[in-house]
């Protein structure tokens, strides 16, 4: 009796408006990844969609893609879902509303600056990873409001039991606040241009450290936090094993950080760190059934329900696709595996198979499940939710079949030898040709979900109107935090201290660990990185500005740079790639898909002239290719006044150019420049020629796995 | 490489800040109770939720 009457009665309310905002631009981004998506799957299946335009190749709108659906759909989505549950499991109003404003139109800010800098071209040109630095810094500002309002929320909490899905909002803040941070360490060249500080290997390994973890932190933990809380409330069963959800949590998050390396499996990345991810990768499939099952489990005597709600259905499907993600991703990671699979579209149905499959659904589930709740009403119609789910599932396995069967074709066409040992498909666009029909029907199949997700707007647009006009502010009442220790909930100063003091400590190092690395990494990194190969030259100024241009057309997109030891892959492309190749490029250019062939040695396999009549059209050199064109190299006019800005940035970065390089920078690219068209304008190109871009790219295509043939690199 | 000394030590940090983590929320009696947390999420949010998980206080 003593220790019950400490707590008082207190009177509080939720705020559900911020849920509803984040609720809201979750949707219109969902409708504009998808739609987005489904352009681009168009784009591959008939290259003119394309429209000729640089605003609108696949180059550029493919990030804009995967941005919109992982940062702006997904991202959005996990906040709503966290400002609803974390309210209730911690029985109070987020600490500062106007900090989850804050939060709110930052984030929206951000996605607005993505949208009109992606299809400009202003990116760092790395995945998941493109925004230029100025974006990067917001990002970094934002996730730190939230994080605090969060964190402060933590402490005013009425229950002291933190229940597994905060566990999981926790690691999801911490991590990736570390993640993006290390990851975005980039010297300015202008406002929307800079160079990472890491180089070539060093950069790929930091660049997928967080790709794949963004993948984990990102779209895994916050959403099986979501999950732990909407699936028992919605199924209104208790979790099936709250011991099993704590063991899945802690196993998770330490073993997800190391598994980056699988996506550099046979790269020129050291084979102890290749052979460290594939392990941990393989491991990873434990906790991550370990939780497809205690959500599965969670709907033992709910079964017969799944058949009538919507909600249910789309978590169980969910849930599946998470189990059939998390069971391909470890298989993937072995390297044998990994040596047919990488670079092929068995990649894109894999990613797919998570982010429509398990995240799309997770989404869906929650909104249905919540919208009807913050509007005080009754889902407007239930048969169309399930309708919804049989177009949107129906539509999810035909992007994942469809990928499967062109990423295993074409990966074995690759490798085809015959009985002499030749290739059996030399010419690369005749697999690219073989797997068309397929990416017709992935298209088909991301149609089919976006017009699931239609209805699902629709749906929700009908509840919204059918809700009651006038509403009046629910408060709720409940106990204060009910403790042995009094002075905890008096509001004495030291309670902050002694609420948190692991989450404080990490985010304090992280805190620290920022300031250090910005001040250090600089001069630190360069030191180490100084090129020591031989006879190893940099780029020129006019390659450089080139390579620029090759990074923002998102070339990387579709082409990879890496030449795996593996003998159909050196008999069609050349000697493999050498970690020392890649020493200057910042960014590393080693891609991750291939819908053209790799281009490591891509120079002086061609004349300048084919270039040039290749970019000009694509198919006037290469038959059958899918490659768009890209006459604005041809109008555009080459910026020779920043080359010498961009060299003394590497230079500062450690890259060997010397004073007079960096000085005389505009006019050896000029000279250079000229030299190129000159020969061009022999051969029939335009006369004006010298001053355009396209010139720029060549001489960095003609560049690539130059080194190596001229004998620098052993 | 060197690139290395940065993430080796990052991942450590953070793996033992996530043991650091757990050890503090086990030490301070968030995994005593496995089977109440479960149950009380169920718990409607308009009311005194509170009274089951209160009992271990008493």
């Amino acid at each position: 009796m003593s220790e019950t009457s400490v707590a008082r009665k207190e009177t509080y309310s939720y705020d559900d408006d911020i849920v509803k905002m984040f609720l809201i631009a979750t949707l219109v981004f969902g409708a504009v990844a998808l739609l987005l998506g489904v352009f681009i799957a168009l784009q591959l299946a008939n290259w003119k969609l394309n429209l000729g335009l640089q605003w609108t190749t696949f180059g550029r709108l493919r990030p804009l893609h995967t941005n919109a659906a992982i940062f702006a759909f997904a991202g959005n989505g996990i906040f709503a879902g966290i400002y609803y549950s974390s309210q209730r499991l911690l029985r109070t109003r987020m600490y500062s509303d106007l900090l989850s404003r804050i939060h709110f139109w930052g984030w929206q800010a951000i996605i607005a600056a993505a949208a009109i800098t992606l299809p400009l071209g202003l990116t760092v040109g790395k995945e998941y990873a493109e925004l230029e630095w100025p974006i990067a810094w917001v990002i970094n500002i934002v996730w730190v409001i939230f994080g605090f309002n969060f964190f402060k929320t933590l402490q005013i909490r009425r229950e002291r039991h933190m229940y597994v899905a905060i566990w999981f909002y926790i690691g999801t803040i911490v991590t990736v606040a570390l993640l993006h941070v290390l990851n975005t360490i980039q010297i300015p060249v202008s406002f929307w241009k800079s160079y990472p500080v890491y180089s070539g290997v060093q950069d790929a390994l930091v660049q997928w450290w967080y790709g794949h973890n963004a993948v984990a932190f990102v779209l895994t933990t916050p959403f099986l936090g979501l999950m732990y809380y909407f699936l028992p409330k919605a199924a209104d069963k208790p979790v099936y094993s709250y011991r099993l959800s704590i063991v899945h949590f802690w196993s998770l998050v330490f073993i997800y950080i190391w598994a980056g390396p699988h996506h550099l499996l046979y790269t020129a990345l050291p084979d102890w760190a290749q052979t460290l991810g594939m392990v941990f990768s393989v491991m990873l499939i434990a906790p991550s059934w370990g939780g497809m099952i205690n959500g599965l489990l969670t709907l033992r005597g709910a079964w017969d329900r799944v058949r009538q709600e919507p909600v249910l259905k789309f978590f169980v499907a969910g849930l599946t696709f998470y189990g059939m993600a998390t069971f391909e991703g470890p298989l993937l990671s072995i390297k044998s595996v990994s040596a047919l699979g990488h670079y092929t579209d068995w990649i894109i149905g894999h990613v797919h198979g998570g982010a429509l499959g398990w995240n799309g659904f997770l989404i869906f589930a929650m909104t249905y499940w919540l919208v009807p709740k913050l509007w005080k009403t009754e889902l407007f119609s239930v048969r169309m939710a399930n309708a919804h789910f049989w177009i949107g599932f129906l539509g999810t396995v035909l992007y994942m079949v469809s990928m499967w069967v062109a990423g295993i074709t074409q990966g074995l066409m690759w490798r085809a030898v015959d009985a002499s040992g030749r290739l059996v498909y030399p010419d690369f666009v005749e697999t690219v040709i073989k797997i068309v029909p397929l990416y017709w029907v992935r298209a088909l199949g991301g149609t089919l979900y976006l017009f699931g997700f239609v209805l699902l707007l629709i749906n929700v647009v009908k509840t919204v109107r059918s809700a009651p006009k006038s509403e009046k502010r629910e408060t709720v009442s409940g106990l204060g935090l009910a403790d042995s220790k009094p002075e905890v909930y008096a509001g004495k100063p030291h309670r902050m201290l002694e609420g948190l003091p692991g989450v404080f400590t990490v985010l304090s190092l992280v805190a620290v660990l920022v300031g250090t690395f910005f001040e250090l990494a600089p001069t630190f990194l360069s030191g180490e990185f100084a090129p020591t190969v031989v006879g190893l030259k940099p780029y020129t100024g006019l390659q450089l500005h080139g390579r620029d241009i090759y990074v923002r057309e998102g070339c990387y997109t579709c082409h990879s740079q890496m030449i795996r030891p593996l003998v159909w892959e050196t008999k069609r492309y050349g000697d493999y790639s050498r970690a020392e190749e890649s020493i200057y490029d910042r960014p590393f250019q080693w891609g991750s898909k291939r819908t053209g062939p790799d281009l490591a040695r891509v120079g002086s396999k061609y004349p300048d002239l084919w270039h040039y009549r290749h970019m000009m059209d694509p198919r006037e050199v290469a038959p059958g290719s899918i490659m768009p064109a890209y006459p604005w190299l041809f109008k555009g006019k080459t910026d020779f006044e920043i080359i010498s800005k961009k060299l003394s940035v590497m230079k500062s970065l450690g890259v060997p150019y010397s004073d007079a390089d960096v000085e005389n920078a505009e006019a050896d690219a000029r000279r250079e420049a000229q030299a190129i068209a000159d020969k061009l304008i022999s051969e029939g190109a335009d006369p004006k020629t010298a001053e355009k871009e396209i010139i720029p790219l060549i001489s960095y295509l003609q560049r690539l796995g130059q080194d190596y043939k001229k004998g620098a690199i052993k | 490489m060197s690139i290395l000394f940065l993430l080796l030590p990052v991942a450590l940090l953070l793996g033992f800040g996530f043991l650091f983590a757990f050890i503090w929320g086990a030490s301070g009696g968030q995994f005593d109770d496995l089977e109440t947390p479960a149950h009380r999420v169920l718990l409607p949010d308009s009311t005194e939720e509170f009274k089951t998980g209160e009992k271990r206080h008493v």
